[in-house]
Protein backbone atom coordinates (compact mmCIF):
# COMPACT_ATOMS: atom_id res chain seq x y z
CA UNK A 1 0.00 0.00 0.00
CA UNK A 2 1.58 3.23 -0.45
CA UNK A 3 0.83 6.65 0.55
CA UNK A 4 -1.60 8.00 -2.46
CA UNK A 5 -4.09 4.54 -1.24
CA UNK A 6 -4.30 5.48 2.27
CA UNK A 7 -5.04 9.34 1.66
CA UNK A 8 -7.79 7.93 0.05
CA UNK A 9 -8.95 5.10 1.66
CA UNK A 10 -8.70 7.54 5.16
CA UNK A 11 -10.55 10.74 3.31
CA UNK A 12 -7.45 12.42 4.38
CA UNK A 13 -7.78 15.18 1.94
CA UNK A 14 -11.10 16.38 3.45
CA UNK A 15 -8.76 17.62 6.17
CA UNK A 16 -9.43 21.64 6.44
CA UNK A 17 -6.11 22.01 9.00
CA UNK A 18 -8.29 23.16 11.45
CA UNK A 19 -6.02 21.19 14.12
CA UNK A 20 -8.82 20.57 15.98
CA UNK A 21 -7.14 16.75 16.52
CA UNK A 22 -3.87 18.32 17.69
CA UNK A 23 -6.04 20.56 20.17
CA UNK A 24 -7.62 17.72 21.45
CA UNK A 25 -5.08 14.81 21.30
CA UNK A 26 -3.81 14.09 24.78
CA UNK A 27 -0.09 13.28 23.51
CA UNK A 28 0.20 16.45 21.72
CA UNK A 29 -0.96 18.30 25.03
CA UNK A 30 2.09 16.91 26.65
CA UNK A 31 4.51 16.61 23.84
CA UNK A 32 4.79 19.46 22.07
CA UNK A 33 6.67 17.57 18.88
CA UNK A 34 3.69 15.39 18.73
CA UNK A 35 0.98 16.61 16.14
CA UNK A 36 -2.02 14.34 14.27
CA UNK A 37 -2.28 17.73 11.75
CA UNK A 38 1.33 18.01 11.02
CA UNK A 39 1.12 14.52 10.23
CA UNK A 40 -1.43 14.84 8.20
CA UNK A 41 -0.07 17.34 6.40
CA UNK A 42 3.11 15.61 5.45
CA UNK A 43 0.92 12.88 3.94
CA UNK A 44 -0.76 15.65 2.07
CA UNK A 45 2.18 17.56 0.72
CA UNK A 46 3.69 14.22 -0.16
CA UNK A 47 6.40 14.63 2.44
CA UNK A 48 6.41 11.01 2.55
CA UNK A 49 9.38 10.49 4.51
CA UNK A 50 8.99 13.12 7.13
CA UNK A 51 5.88 10.56 7.59
CA UNK A 52 7.08 7.84 7.63
CA UNK A 53 10.85 8.15 8.93
CA UNK A 54 9.23 10.37 12.17
CA UNK A 55 9.28 8.66 15.22
CA UNK A 56 6.52 10.25 16.17
CA UNK A 57 4.55 8.59 13.87
CA UNK A 58 4.55 5.58 16.91
CA UNK A 59 3.47 8.20 19.81
CA UNK A 60 -0.27 8.24 18.75
CA UNK A 61 -2.26 5.72 20.83
CA UNK A 62 -4.78 5.55 18.47
CA UNK A 63 -7.35 6.28 21.14
CA UNK A 64 -9.91 7.88 18.62
CA UNK A 65 -10.20 11.16 20.27
CA UNK A 66 -9.50 13.52 17.64
CA UNK A 67 -11.77 11.97 15.47
CA UNK A 68 -14.94 12.50 17.68
CA UNK A 69 -13.79 16.13 17.00
CA UNK A 70 -12.42 16.56 13.27
CA UNK A 71 -15.57 18.38 11.29
CA UNK A 72 -14.48 16.32 7.86
CA UNK A 73 -14.50 12.73 9.62
CA UNK A 74 -10.69 11.95 8.71
CA UNK A 75 -10.01 8.72 10.05
CA UNK A 76 -7.27 9.48 11.97
CA UNK A 77 -6.14 6.53 13.78
CA UNK A 78 -6.36 4.34 10.65
CA UNK A 79 -4.20 6.65 8.63
CA UNK A 80 -1.85 6.33 11.32
CA UNK A 81 -2.12 2.43 11.49
CA UNK A 82 -2.14 2.04 7.71
CA UNK A 83 0.94 4.11 7.57
CA UNK A 84 2.94 2.26 10.30
CA UNK A 85 2.65 -0.13 7.26
CA UNK A 86 4.71 1.91 5.16
CA UNK A 87 7.17 2.65 8.30
CA UNK A 88 7.73 -1.07 9.05
CA UNK A 89 8.50 -1.77 5.63
CA UNK A 90 10.99 0.78 5.59
CA UNK A 91 12.62 -0.99 9.11
CA UNK A 92 10.96 1.51 11.50
CA UNK A 93 8.53 0.25 14.19
CA UNK A 94 8.65 2.80 16.87
CA UNK A 95 10.39 2.27 20.61
CA UNK A 96 9.33 -1.01 22.07
CA UNK A 97 8.54 -1.19 25.57
CA UNK A 98 9.70 -3.81 27.55
CA UNK A 99 12.43 -4.25 25.14
CA UNK A 100 10.10 -5.44 22.66
CA UNK A 101 9.31 -8.49 24.31
CA UNK A 102 5.67 -8.45 23.56
CA UNK A 103 6.16 -8.10 19.90
CA UNK A 104 8.71 -10.70 19.57
CA UNK A 105 6.21 -13.08 21.69
CA UNK A 106 3.63 -12.31 18.89
CA UNK A 107 5.89 -13.24 16.45
CA UNK A 108 7.04 -16.42 17.94
CA UNK A 109 3.08 -17.61 18.22
CA UNK A 110 2.93 -17.54 13.77
CA UNK A 111 4.87 -20.53 14.11
CA UNK A 112 2.78 -23.39 13.45
CA UNK A 113 4.13 -26.16 14.77
CA UNK A 114 4.70 -24.63 18.09
CA UNK A 115 2.16 -26.26 21.41
CA UNK A 116 1.84 -23.87 24.11
CA UNK A 117 0.90 -24.54 27.57
CA UNK A 118 -1.87 -21.88 27.97
CA UNK A 119 -3.94 -23.72 30.29
CA UNK A 120 -1.50 -24.64 33.41
CA UNK A 121 -3.40 -21.83 36.07
CA UNK A 122 -6.88 -23.44 35.39
CA UNK A 123 -7.70 -25.00 38.86
CA UNK A 124 -10.60 -27.37 39.36
CA UNK A 125 -12.74 -24.91 40.56
CA UNK A 126 -13.81 -23.62 37.74
CA UNK A 127 -16.32 -25.74 35.06
CA UNK A 128 -15.46 -25.54 31.58
CA UNK A 129 -17.14 -27.64 28.95
CA UNK A 130 -15.82 -28.71 26.04
CA UNK A 131 -18.88 -28.59 23.74
CA UNK A 132 -20.46 -25.64 24.84
CA UNK A 133 -21.63 -22.94 22.09
CA UNK A 134 -19.90 -20.39 24.03
CA UNK A 135 -15.98 -19.38 24.62
CA UNK A 136 -14.30 -17.53 26.46
CA UNK A 137 -10.91 -16.00 24.70
CA UNK A 138 -8.07 -15.75 27.12
CA UNK A 139 -5.80 -13.81 25.06
CA UNK A 140 -2.44 -12.78 26.37
CA UNK A 141 -2.63 -13.17 29.75
CA UNK A 142 -0.87 -16.13 30.70
CA UNK A 143 1.89 -14.22 28.66
CA UNK A 144 1.36 -10.99 30.69
CA UNK A 145 1.07 -13.32 33.88
CA UNK A 146 5.57 -13.22 34.71
CA UNK A 147 6.37 -10.07 32.55
CA UNK A 148 4.42 -7.89 34.87
CA UNK A 149 4.90 -9.48 38.11
CA UNK A 150 6.79 -7.03 39.17
CA UNK A 151 4.44 -4.15 39.26
CA UNK A 152 1.79 -6.60 41.11
CA UNK A 153 -0.47 -6.81 38.14
CA UNK A 154 -1.74 -10.57 37.79
CA UNK A 155 -4.04 -10.53 34.21
CA UNK A 156 -5.05 -14.08 35.01
CA UNK A 157 -7.14 -12.64 37.98
CA UNK A 158 -9.33 -11.40 35.37
CA UNK A 159 -9.65 -14.48 33.15
CA UNK A 160 -10.27 -16.40 36.66
CA UNK A 161 -12.92 -13.59 37.78
CA UNK A 162 -14.68 -13.62 34.11
CA UNK A 163 -14.65 -17.85 33.97
CA UNK A 164 -16.28 -17.47 37.68
CA UNK A 165 -19.02 -15.13 37.02
CA UNK A 166 -19.85 -17.02 33.28
CA UNK A 167 -19.95 -20.54 35.88
CA UNK A 168 -22.23 -18.10 38.29
CA UNK A 169 -24.66 -17.23 35.56
CA UNK A 170 -24.63 -21.36 34.95
CA UNK A 171 -22.48 -20.67 31.67
CA UNK A 172 -19.90 -23.25 31.18
CA UNK A 173 -17.69 -22.03 28.66
CA UNK A 174 -15.39 -23.21 26.37
CA UNK A 175 -11.55 -22.58 26.61
CA UNK A 176 -9.13 -23.31 23.71
CA UNK A 177 -5.75 -24.86 23.78
CA UNK A 178 -3.97 -23.21 21.16
CA UNK A 179 -5.09 -19.73 20.33
CA UNK A 180 -2.61 -17.31 19.91
CA UNK A 181 -1.95 -13.65 20.45
CA UNK A 182 -5.00 -12.06 18.69
CA UNK A 183 -2.57 -9.84 16.62
CA UNK A 184 -4.02 -6.65 17.71
CA UNK A 185 -0.64 -5.00 18.45
CA UNK A 186 0.68 -6.40 15.40
CA UNK A 187 -1.82 -4.77 13.69
CA UNK A 188 -1.66 -1.47 15.22
CA UNK A 189 2.02 -1.07 14.83
CA UNK A 190 1.65 -1.96 11.06
CA UNK A 191 3.40 -5.60 11.45
CA UNK A 192 0.29 -7.07 9.11
CA UNK A 193 2.10 -10.05 8.05
CA UNK A 194 2.10 -11.19 11.69
CA UNK A 195 -1.04 -10.06 11.73
CA UNK A 196 -2.65 -12.39 8.70
CA UNK A 197 -0.82 -15.14 10.38
CA UNK A 198 -2.12 -14.84 13.52
CA UNK A 199 -5.76 -14.24 12.41
CA UNK A 200 -5.87 -17.30 9.84
CA UNK A 201 -4.59 -19.50 12.88
CA UNK A 202 -6.90 -18.51 15.64
CA UNK A 203 -10.09 -18.10 12.54
CA UNK A 204 -9.51 -21.54 11.59
CA UNK A 205 -9.11 -22.77 15.48
CA UNK A 206 -12.98 -21.23 16.30
CA UNK A 207 -14.19 -22.85 13.14
CA UNK A 208 -12.83 -26.27 14.41
CA UNK A 209 -14.37 -25.41 18.50
CA UNK A 210 -18.02 -24.22 16.66
CA UNK A 211 -18.80 -22.28 19.41
CA UNK A 212 -21.74 -19.68 18.56
CA UNK A 213 -20.61 -16.66 20.69
CA UNK A 214 -17.12 -15.70 21.90
CA UNK A 215 -16.55 -13.80 25.33
CA UNK A 216 -14.04 -11.34 25.82
CA UNK A 217 -12.42 -9.90 29.04
CA UNK A 218 -10.00 -7.70 27.06
CA UNK A 219 -11.35 -5.08 24.87
CA UNK A 220 -8.77 -4.85 22.62
CA UNK A 221 -8.88 -8.70 21.67
CA UNK A 222 -12.57 -7.67 21.22
CA UNK A 223 -11.99 -4.91 18.73
CA UNK A 224 -9.52 -6.95 16.71
CA UNK A 225 -12.23 -9.71 16.57
CA UNK A 226 -15.24 -7.40 15.76
CA UNK A 227 -13.93 -5.13 13.54
CA UNK A 228 -10.60 -6.20 12.17
CA UNK A 229 -11.05 -9.74 11.66
CA UNK A 230 -14.00 -9.69 9.37
CA UNK A 231 -11.74 -7.68 6.57
CA UNK A 232 -9.34 -10.74 6.32
CA UNK A 233 -11.19 -14.03 7.75
CA UNK A 234 -14.61 -15.50 8.24
CA UNK A 235 -15.25 -16.05 12.06
CA UNK A 236 -19.21 -17.09 11.97
CA UNK A 237 -20.24 -16.20 15.13
CA UNK A 238 -20.93 -13.74 17.61
CA UNK A 239 -18.58 -11.74 19.66
CA UNK A 240 -19.62 -10.14 22.58
CA UNK A 241 -17.50 -8.05 25.68
CA UNK A 242 -18.13 -9.73 29.24
CA UNK A 243 -19.68 -6.63 30.16
CA UNK A 244 -22.08 -6.80 27.44
CA UNK A 245 -23.19 -10.15 28.37
CA UNK A 246 -23.41 -8.79 32.57
CA UNK A 247 -25.47 -6.15 31.27
CA UNK A 248 -27.96 -8.67 29.20
CA UNK A 249 -27.98 -10.73 31.95
CA UNK A 250 -28.48 -8.28 34.64
CA UNK A 251 -32.14 -7.70 34.25
CA UNK A 252 -33.14 -11.76 34.69
CA UNK A 253 -34.20 -13.19 38.04
CA UNK A 254 -31.76 -15.12 39.81
CA UNK A 255 -28.67 -12.96 39.78
CA UNK A 256 -27.93 -11.39 42.75
CA UNK A 257 -25.40 -9.45 44.28
CA UNK A 258 -24.43 -8.95 47.97
CA UNK A 259 -23.67 -5.47 48.95
CA UNK A 260 -20.43 -3.58 48.58
CA UNK A 261 -20.45 -0.20 49.99
CA UNK A 262 -17.77 1.78 47.90
CA UNK A 263 -17.42 4.92 45.90
CA UNK A 264 -15.98 3.96 42.80
CA UNK A 265 -14.69 5.39 39.41
CA UNK A 266 -14.70 4.41 35.80
CA UNK A 267 -12.29 4.34 33.33
CA UNK A 268 -13.22 3.62 29.52
CA UNK A 269 -11.22 1.82 27.96
CA UNK A 270 -10.60 3.35 24.65
CA UNK A 271 -10.92 0.14 22.61
CA UNK A 272 -14.56 -0.73 24.24
CA UNK A 273 -15.51 3.18 24.03
CA UNK A 274 -14.73 5.28 21.42
CA UNK A 275 -13.87 2.26 18.84
CA UNK A 276 -16.81 0.24 19.92
CA UNK A 277 -19.31 2.76 21.31
CA UNK A 278 -19.75 0.32 24.09
CA UNK A 279 -20.18 3.38 27.24
CA UNK A 280 -23.63 2.01 28.85
CA UNK A 281 -22.62 -1.87 29.46
CA UNK A 282 -20.07 -1.50 32.33
CA UNK A 283 -22.49 1.77 33.62
CA UNK A 284 -25.44 -0.54 34.24
CA UNK A 285 -23.43 -3.20 35.85
CA UNK A 286 -21.78 -1.06 38.26
CA UNK A 287 -24.85 0.64 39.21
CA UNK A 288 -26.76 -2.61 39.43
CA UNK A 289 -24.25 -3.83 42.25
CA UNK A 290 -26.22 -2.60 45.61
CA UNK A 291 -23.83 0.00 48.08
CA UNK A 292 -21.79 0.56 44.95
CA UNK A 293 -21.90 4.47 44.05
CA UNK A 294 -20.08 5.54 40.90
CA UNK A 295 -18.37 8.70 40.81
CA UNK A 296 -18.06 10.04 36.88
CA UNK A 297 -14.34 11.81 36.28
CA UNK A 298 -13.63 15.59 34.66
CA UNK A 299 -13.54 13.31 31.19
CA UNK A 300 -15.39 10.63 31.23
CA UNK A 301 -17.36 8.44 28.32
CA UNK A 302 -16.17 9.64 24.95
CA UNK A 303 -13.83 12.58 26.41
CA UNK A 304 -11.98 9.63 28.81
CA UNK A 305 -8.18 9.91 27.93
CA UNK A 306 -6.36 7.06 27.51
CA UNK A 307 -4.30 5.25 29.95
CA UNK A 308 -1.08 6.64 27.64
CA UNK A 309 0.05 3.97 25.60
CA UNK A 310 -0.97 1.35 22.68
CA UNK A 311 0.48 -1.56 20.90
CA UNK A 312 3.53 -1.42 23.96
CA UNK A 313 5.34 1.30 21.71
CA UNK A 314 6.41 4.94 22.49
CA UNK A 315 6.21 4.75 26.08
CA UNK A 316 7.82 7.78 27.23
CA UNK A 317 7.55 10.37 29.68
CA UNK A 318 5.05 12.06 28.07
CA UNK A 319 3.16 8.93 28.65
CA UNK A 320 3.50 9.22 32.33
CA UNK A 321 2.38 12.45 32.61
CA UNK A 322 -0.85 11.30 30.73
CA UNK A 323 -1.12 8.54 33.57
CA UNK A 324 -0.47 10.40 36.38
CA UNK A 325 -3.06 13.00 35.15
CA UNK A 326 -5.85 10.60 34.46
CA UNK A 327 -5.07 9.09 38.25
CA UNK A 328 -5.29 12.42 40.17
CA UNK A 329 -9.19 12.90 37.73
CA UNK A 330 -9.42 9.16 39.41
CA UNK A 331 -8.18 10.69 42.94
CA UNK A 332 -9.96 13.74 42.66
CA UNK A 333 -13.82 12.21 42.55
CA UNK A 334 -13.16 10.86 45.51
CA UNK A 335 -13.46 7.19 44.95
CA UNK A 336 -11.46 4.95 46.75
CA UNK A 337 -11.57 2.40 43.76
CA UNK A 338 -10.71 2.70 39.91
CA UNK A 339 -12.97 0.36 37.81
CA UNK A 340 -11.42 -0.66 34.19
CA UNK A 341 -12.52 -3.01 31.96
CA UNK A 342 -8.89 -3.77 29.91
CA UNK A 343 -6.01 -5.35 31.74
CA UNK A 344 -3.95 -3.13 29.41
CA UNK A 345 -5.21 0.16 31.56
CA UNK A 346 -4.39 -1.86 34.65
CA UNK A 347 -0.75 -2.41 33.36
CA UNK A 348 -0.46 1.14 32.68
CA UNK A 349 -1.71 2.77 35.94
CA UNK A 350 -0.43 0.36 38.15
CA UNK A 351 3.08 0.99 36.10
CA UNK A 352 2.36 4.53 36.91
CA UNK A 353 2.14 4.15 40.20
CA UNK A 354 4.93 1.79 41.07
CA UNK A 355 6.79 5.31 40.26
CA UNK A 356 6.89 7.68 43.67
CA UNK A 357 7.12 10.88 41.45
CA UNK A 358 8.23 13.86 42.69
CA UNK A 359 8.90 15.25 45.69
CA UNK A 360 6.46 18.15 45.26
CA UNK A 361 4.28 16.40 43.26
CA UNK A 362 3.33 12.70 44.07
CA UNK A 363 1.95 9.84 41.92
CA UNK A 364 -1.92 9.91 43.00
CA UNK A 365 -2.49 6.57 44.25
CA UNK A 366 -5.98 4.71 44.23
CA UNK A 367 -6.71 0.93 44.53
CA UNK A 368 -7.51 -0.06 40.73
CA UNK A 369 -9.56 -3.54 39.76
CA UNK A 370 -11.08 -4.78 36.31
CA UNK A 371 -14.81 -4.79 36.36
CA UNK A 372 -14.75 -8.28 36.28
CA UNK A 373 -13.56 -9.06 39.47
CA UNK A 374 -15.79 -6.32 41.52
CA UNK A 375 -18.86 -7.93 39.28
CA UNK A 376 -16.98 -11.85 40.76
CA UNK A 377 -16.97 -10.82 44.45
CA UNK A 378 -20.31 -9.11 44.67
CA UNK A 379 -21.98 -12.21 42.26
CA UNK A 380 -23.99 -14.43 44.86
CA UNK A 381 -23.19 -17.99 44.93
CA UNK A 382 -25.69 -20.49 45.17
CA UNK A 383 -28.34 -18.83 43.20
CA UNK B 1 19.59 -37.15 5.43
CA UNK B 2 22.49 -35.57 8.08
CA UNK B 3 22.04 -35.68 11.33
CA UNK B 4 20.50 -33.42 13.49
CA UNK B 5 23.01 -30.47 14.29
CA UNK B 6 21.59 -28.01 17.01
CA UNK B 7 22.87 -24.35 17.26
CA UNK B 8 23.47 -22.94 20.38
CA UNK B 9 23.51 -19.33 21.05
CA UNK B 10 25.52 -18.64 24.68
CA UNK B 11 25.14 -15.66 26.34
CA UNK B 12 28.74 -15.53 28.17
CA UNK B 13 29.92 -13.21 30.72
CA UNK B 14 32.83 -10.83 29.94
CA UNK B 15 34.65 -11.88 32.89
CA UNK B 16 34.08 -15.30 33.79
CA UNK B 17 32.46 -17.62 31.04
CA UNK B 18 33.96 -16.06 28.17
CA UNK B 19 37.02 -16.12 29.74
CA UNK B 20 36.73 -20.03 30.50
CA UNK B 21 35.64 -20.62 26.48
CA UNK B 22 38.89 -19.01 25.72
CA UNK B 23 40.71 -21.10 28.07
CA UNK B 24 39.10 -23.91 26.91
CA UNK B 25 39.99 -23.29 23.61
CA UNK B 26 43.95 -22.40 24.54
CA UNK B 27 44.12 -26.04 26.70
CA UNK B 28 42.78 -27.92 23.89
CA UNK B 29 39.75 -28.99 25.28
CA UNK B 30 37.75 -31.00 23.34
CA UNK B 31 33.95 -29.38 23.15
CA UNK B 32 31.38 -29.58 20.33
CA UNK B 33 31.29 -26.84 17.17
CA UNK B 34 27.16 -26.42 17.78
CA UNK B 35 27.55 -23.29 19.94
CA UNK B 36 27.84 -19.73 19.17
CA UNK B 37 28.99 -17.60 22.10
CA UNK B 38 27.61 -13.67 21.86
CA UNK B 39 30.41 -12.09 24.57
CA UNK B 40 27.92 -9.75 27.46
CA UNK B 41 30.04 -7.23 29.69
CA UNK B 42 27.72 -8.99 32.85
CA UNK B 43 24.83 -11.89 32.79
CA UNK B 44 22.79 -9.25 34.10
CA UNK B 45 22.52 -7.53 31.01
CA UNK B 46 21.12 -10.13 29.05
CA UNK B 47 17.51 -8.88 28.36
CA UNK B 48 14.76 -11.57 28.16
CA UNK B 49 14.68 -10.34 24.62
CA UNK B 50 18.23 -10.92 23.34
CA UNK B 51 16.84 -15.07 24.38
CA UNK B 52 13.73 -14.16 22.53
CA UNK B 53 15.15 -12.63 19.22
CA UNK B 54 17.39 -15.85 19.43
CA UNK B 55 14.76 -17.92 19.08
CA UNK B 56 13.03 -16.07 16.44
CA UNK B 57 16.21 -16.29 14.51
CA UNK B 58 16.16 -20.24 14.54
CA UNK B 59 18.48 -20.92 17.62
CA UNK B 60 17.30 -24.75 18.73
CA UNK B 61 18.76 -23.90 22.29
CA UNK B 62 19.84 -20.92 24.30
CA UNK B 63 22.75 -20.73 27.28
CA UNK B 64 22.85 -18.04 29.50
CA UNK B 65 26.11 -18.38 31.52
CA UNK B 66 27.84 -16.29 33.96
CA UNK B 67 30.06 -15.38 37.40
CA UNK B 68 29.36 -17.15 39.92
CA UNK B 69 26.96 -14.71 42.81
CA UNK B 70 30.46 -13.53 44.49
CA UNK B 71 32.28 -13.06 41.66
CA UNK B 72 30.44 -10.72 39.70
CA UNK B 73 32.24 -7.88 38.78
CA UNK B 74 29.50 -5.34 38.90
CA UNK B 75 28.56 -6.54 42.39
CA UNK B 76 25.06 -8.25 41.40
CA UNK B 77 25.00 -9.20 37.97
CA UNK B 78 23.73 -13.00 38.51
CA UNK B 79 21.26 -11.89 40.90
CA UNK B 80 19.86 -9.73 38.28
CA UNK B 81 20.29 -12.29 35.73
CA UNK B 82 18.02 -15.25 37.95
CA UNK B 83 15.11 -12.77 38.43
CA UNK B 84 15.20 -12.16 34.75
CA UNK B 85 15.60 -15.71 33.74
CA UNK B 86 13.19 -17.15 36.32
CA UNK B 87 10.63 -15.01 34.14
CA UNK B 88 11.88 -15.58 31.24
CA UNK B 89 11.42 -19.18 31.37
CA UNK B 90 8.01 -19.02 32.72
CA UNK B 91 7.13 -16.98 29.54
CA UNK B 92 9.14 -19.63 27.65
CA UNK B 93 7.05 -22.57 28.95
CA UNK B 94 4.44 -21.03 28.30
CA UNK B 95 5.34 -20.46 24.11
CA UNK B 96 5.19 -24.71 24.67
CA UNK B 97 9.40 -25.12 24.22
CA UNK B 98 11.06 -27.50 26.16
CA UNK B 99 13.41 -27.27 29.17
CA UNK B 100 16.05 -28.06 27.41
CA UNK B 101 16.39 -25.31 25.16
CA UNK B 102 17.02 -22.67 27.91
CA UNK B 103 19.48 -22.94 30.12
CA UNK B 104 21.45 -21.17 32.82
CA UNK B 105 24.74 -21.98 34.01
CA UNK B 106 27.65 -20.19 36.48
CA UNK B 107 31.06 -20.87 35.20
CA UNK B 108 33.85 -19.29 36.62
CA UNK B 109 36.91 -18.15 34.25
CA UNK B 110 39.00 -21.69 36.47
CA UNK B 111 35.95 -23.74 35.20
CA UNK B 112 36.66 -24.51 31.58
CA UNK B 113 36.03 -28.42 31.61
CA UNK B 114 32.74 -27.19 33.29
CA UNK B 115 32.44 -24.89 30.48
CA UNK B 116 33.05 -27.81 27.67
CA UNK B 117 31.03 -30.60 29.89
CA UNK B 118 27.66 -27.92 30.10
CA UNK B 119 28.02 -27.42 25.74
CA UNK B 120 28.27 -31.37 25.10
CA UNK B 121 25.47 -32.58 27.85
CA UNK B 122 23.17 -29.64 25.84
CA UNK B 123 24.05 -30.45 22.53
CA UNK B 124 23.27 -34.28 23.69
CA UNK B 125 19.82 -33.39 25.04
CA UNK B 126 18.92 -30.95 22.23
CA UNK B 127 19.87 -33.89 19.33
CA UNK B 128 17.28 -36.08 21.43
CA UNK B 129 14.59 -33.25 21.57
CA UNK B 130 15.25 -32.17 17.68
CA UNK B 131 14.68 -28.51 15.81
CA UNK B 132 12.93 -25.36 17.71
CA UNK B 133 9.67 -25.43 16.44
CA UNK B 134 10.18 -21.64 15.83
CA UNK B 135 13.10 -22.91 13.08
CA UNK B 136 10.22 -24.01 10.74
CA UNK B 137 9.33 -20.18 9.66
CA UNK B 138 13.03 -19.51 9.43
CA UNK B 139 13.31 -22.42 7.30
CA UNK B 140 10.56 -21.20 5.49
CA UNK B 141 12.10 -17.67 4.35
CA UNK B 142 15.76 -19.47 3.70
Amino acid sequence: MNLEDIIQETKTYYCLECGKCTSICPVARYDPAFSPRMLIENALLGFEDELVFNQKLFSCLTCYTCQQECPSDVDFPIFVRKARTIAQDNGQHGVCAHSGQLQSLARLMTSPTIKQKRLEWLSKEYSVSENSDVLLWVGCAPYFEPIFEDIEFRALDITEASLKVLNLLGIKPKLLTDEKCCGHDALWTGDIETFKKLAEHNAAQIKEAGVKKIVFSCPEGYRTFKLDYPNYVDLGCEVQHISELLAEKIGQKGVKFKEINKKVTYQDPCRLGRHLGVYDAPRKVLESIPGIELVEMKHSGWESICCGTSAWTNCDSYSNLLRTERLSEAVETGAELLITACPKCQTHFRCAMVDKGEEHRPTPKIEIMDLANLVANAIEEGR
Amino acid sequence: MAEFEPKIIAFACNWCTYAAADIAGTSRIHYPANVRIVRVMCSGMVDPIYVLKAFEMGADGVLVAGCHGIDCHYLNGPVKCDAMFEKLKRVVNTLGLEDERLRREMISTSESPIFAQVIEEMVEQLKKVGPSPFKVKMEALA
